[in-house]
């Protein structure tokens, strides 16, 4: 029976979510300096035949801050985390990340870069444990091929605390080491652990993804991108279908997740969230910027305004 | 039919096996395996019932087992292209040909091949390429085989694939039958070697009549290849060819790099296939075109699909029935291709997840029968 009940059991009932008791010291990845520019959008244009999703869009995210891109529907914000991430290639202009162009480079090798994200309409791997979800994403760091998890030749020693009980295996593992495989498997379960308490939904780790809540899952994603340890980490509407109290709980998550070392590029439609947690706005609006700053100057913008609330009829 | 699966269901091997502990299962497994090299010689009624060759018409009972067991391979092997990877191959039953006419190729003395190169290096007439670098010949020719096929086809989705790698397997058979020069053409190979071992009673150790030596063999060779399969399988490999098939653009945006697990499942496929192969031309000691028709790859799907694709007991299972019965019921041989269209058939309507199915597997089927309802209703 294919669970449609997901939906319904957050909507209205609030879930709670368990408190973060995860290793942040082992979570926390190495980064550049602050401050500095991560990823340009350099004039970007994106056409679909006639129809201009992105027209010259210009702007740029520094090291360690929470961006927020904001805009009616329909403004192109999920087109342009698409291009960034390789999903589409720009007409013209280019993006650029650690100085580095990626526009035309393939997704994965995006990711590989550094660059992951979460989907508005959650795409987990539905078959797979909510933990099997998270060690993809792991996966993304490892280094096995297919021949060494055939062969398992390319041995690593391991320490001492690394070492099998068991005293047989224990002196075998002494003398020929560990293989690598064994050991990116365990780190892997280790880790994606950690990001599922992190996100605080470890007791259901080893259940189908399928079967989870709506919440759980749309924290899931976030967990699963995490595990690729993104230097940048982009957030398609996470609050979609949340109500005010989770809302809260994700703006405590997104900044924890600055804390670890990560920028944060979030979409959101929900302005309190939004004002509430980032620290730079762009407004996007029929796939043009039409205003960037703080939340405070955004919010004031009479452009920004107009577009989320219309202009009055007698405004000319 | 549902009622002996209920029965299945309700002992719920699969998970009482996993429940036991770890002497029971390893025990289990030994015996099982015991039983399975034991069974060329199981004379003992009733048990003796299951032989092949209780009537005089029947055919050799460890060739039969030979001929489960080398099938048994090939679904292992094919197994990894559709239940892991997803991607429907048609054309398997080229890299199994390929492995054979590398053999017969390399290792016979009568062959074209082998007599350019006596000729050219001034070898003596018995010379060929010994059997054990035969092997890795076998392997690497449908290796690169299955990348030169993969390479350029796997950028395509379902069903364009099924059509270009059905073209694949009729291109090479049609190959070896016309490259008269190469591979004698429809006349086939005679001579094609086979493994070396001591003498006994005044013949080789692997000959035509003592077939459980072959079986034997190829029995060691699958529990191998079975090992490696499960490898692969509880690996980040086996993760990242199941989150293609789930979701091959996010899995893409999470790192995945598709195309490349896409091609070497593709290229392992091929690899087992050819060794499959291999063993058949020398069980067979000739290898000839018409063995590699194209129905053979709808077989080796078949056991597959029926016995549960993603699931490697489910395409032993497969692999054994599709090969046994049609032996071991030889007296209505007019009606096998009957018999074998019902039995399809009715397996399709009843369990079209197949008899044994990864759970994963039924789970996928489940979800796409309900968005084809959910879509034909808004249709």
């Amino acid at each position: 029976m294919p669970d449609n009940t997901a939906h319904e059991t957050t909507v209205g009932g609030a879930t709670t979510v368990a408190p973060d008791t995860s290793d942040h010291e082992a979570l926390s990845i190495h980064v550049g300096p602050q401050g500095e520019t991560l990823l340009e959008i350099d004039h970007v244009t994106l056409r679909f035949g006639g129809v201009v999703a992105l027209n010259d869009v210009d702007f740029s995210i520094k090291r360690g801050e929470i961006l927020g891109l904001i805009g009616p529907n329909g403004a192109g914000k999920t087109t342009c985390f698409n291009v960034m991430t390789g999903v589409y290639t720009p007409t013209s202009g280019e993006v650029r990340f650690n100085g580095k162009v990626i526009s035309g480079t393939k997704p994965h090798k995006i990711n590989q870069l550094g660059i992951a994200r979460t989907f508005q309409n959650i795409r987990l791997f539905p078959e797979m444990s909510a933990l099997e979800n998270v060690l993809v994403g792991c996966d993304a760091r490892h280094k096995t091929s297919v021949l060494g998890a055939l062969f398992r030749a390319y041995r690593v020693r391991p320490t001492e605390e690394q070492l099998p009980t068991n005293p047989l295996r224990r002196g075998f593992a002494r003398v020929f080491g560990i293989s690598r495989h064994t050991m990116e498997e365990r780190g892997g379960r280790i880790k994606a652990m950690e990001l599922l308490k992190f996100v605080g939904i470890a007791d259901r780790a080893h259940e189908l993804s399928r079967n989870l809540p709506y919440g759980y899952q749309r924290r899931l994603e976030i967990a699963r991108a995490l595990a690729t340890e993104p230097e940048l980490l982009c957030l398609d509407e996470p609050a979609a279908g949340f109500n005010p109290a989770e809302k809260e709980d994700l703006m405590d998550l997104i900044r924890r997740i600055r804390d670890l070392g990560h920028t944060v590029l979030v979409i959101e439609h929900d302005m309190k969230l939004v004002l509430g947690v980032t620290d730079r706005i762009i407004v996007l609006e029929f796939g043009q910027k039409i205003a960037e700053g703080t939340p405070d100057e955004v919010a004031r913008n009479p452009k920004v305004i107009a577009a989320y609330l219309g202009e009055p009829d007698d405004a000319a | 039919m549902s009622q002996i699966l209920d029965t299945y269901r309700g002992l719920k091997l699969r998970d009482r096996m996993a429940a036991a502990p770890a002497w029971v299962r390893k025990v289990g497994l030994l015996l099982v395996i015991a039983f399975a090299f034991y069974l060329p010689f199981l004379n003992i009624l009733p048990f003796a019932y299951v032989r092949t060759d209780l009537t005089s018409r029947g055919s050799d009972w460890a060739s039969v087992l030979f001929l489960v067991v080398v099938y048994m391979i090939v679904a292992v092997g094919l197994n990894v292209v559709i239940g892991f990877a997803g991607l429907l191959d048609l054309g398997y039953v080229g890299f199994y040909a390929l492995g054979a006419y590398s053999i017969a190729l390399f290792g016979s003395p009568s062959s074209p091949v082998v007599e350019a190169l006596q000729s050219r290096f001034g070898l003596s007439e018995t010379w060929a390429v010994p059997f054990a670098a035969c092997i890795p010949i076998a392997i690497a020719m449908s290796l690169i085989a299955g990348v030169i096929l993969g390479a350029p086809t796997l950028r395509l989705r379902g069903d364009y694939l099924a059509i270009v790698t059905l073209g694949f397997g009729e291109i090479i058979r049609i190959t070896a039958r016309n490259l008269d020069n190469v591979t004698n053409g429809a006349t086939g190979i005679t001579n094609v070697p086979t493994p070396p071992g001591p003498e006994i009673d005044g013949r080789s150790f692997f000959n035509t009549v003592d077939a459980e030596r072959w079986y034997w063999l190829a029995l060691t060779i699958l529990i191998i290849i079975i090992w490696l399969a499960f490898r692969l399988e509880h690996s980040r490999v086996g993760r990242a060819w199941l989150a293609i098939r789930e979701d091959e653009d996010a899995a893409a945006i999470m790192g995945v790099a598709a195309f490349k697990f896409k091609l070497w499942a593709f290229a392992i496929g091929a690899s087992v296939g050819g060794l499959a192969g291999l063993l058949f031309g020398s069980k067979q000691q000739y290898v000839e075109p018409n063995a590699f028709m194209v129905n053979l790859s709808f077989l080796f799907v078949a056991m597959v699909v029926i016995g549960g694709s993603g699931n490697i007991y489910g395409v032993l299972l497969g692999a054994f029935l599709l090969t046994y019965l049609p032996e071991r019921f030889r007296e209505f041989q007019e009606w096998r291709p009957f018999a074998f269209g019902v039995a399809l058939v009715v397996v399709m309507i009843m369990r079209p997840q197949g008899l044994v199915p990864s759970r994963r597997r039924a789970r996928e089927f489940e979800d796409r029968k309900v968005e084809a309802e959910e879509a034909a209703a808004d249709a």
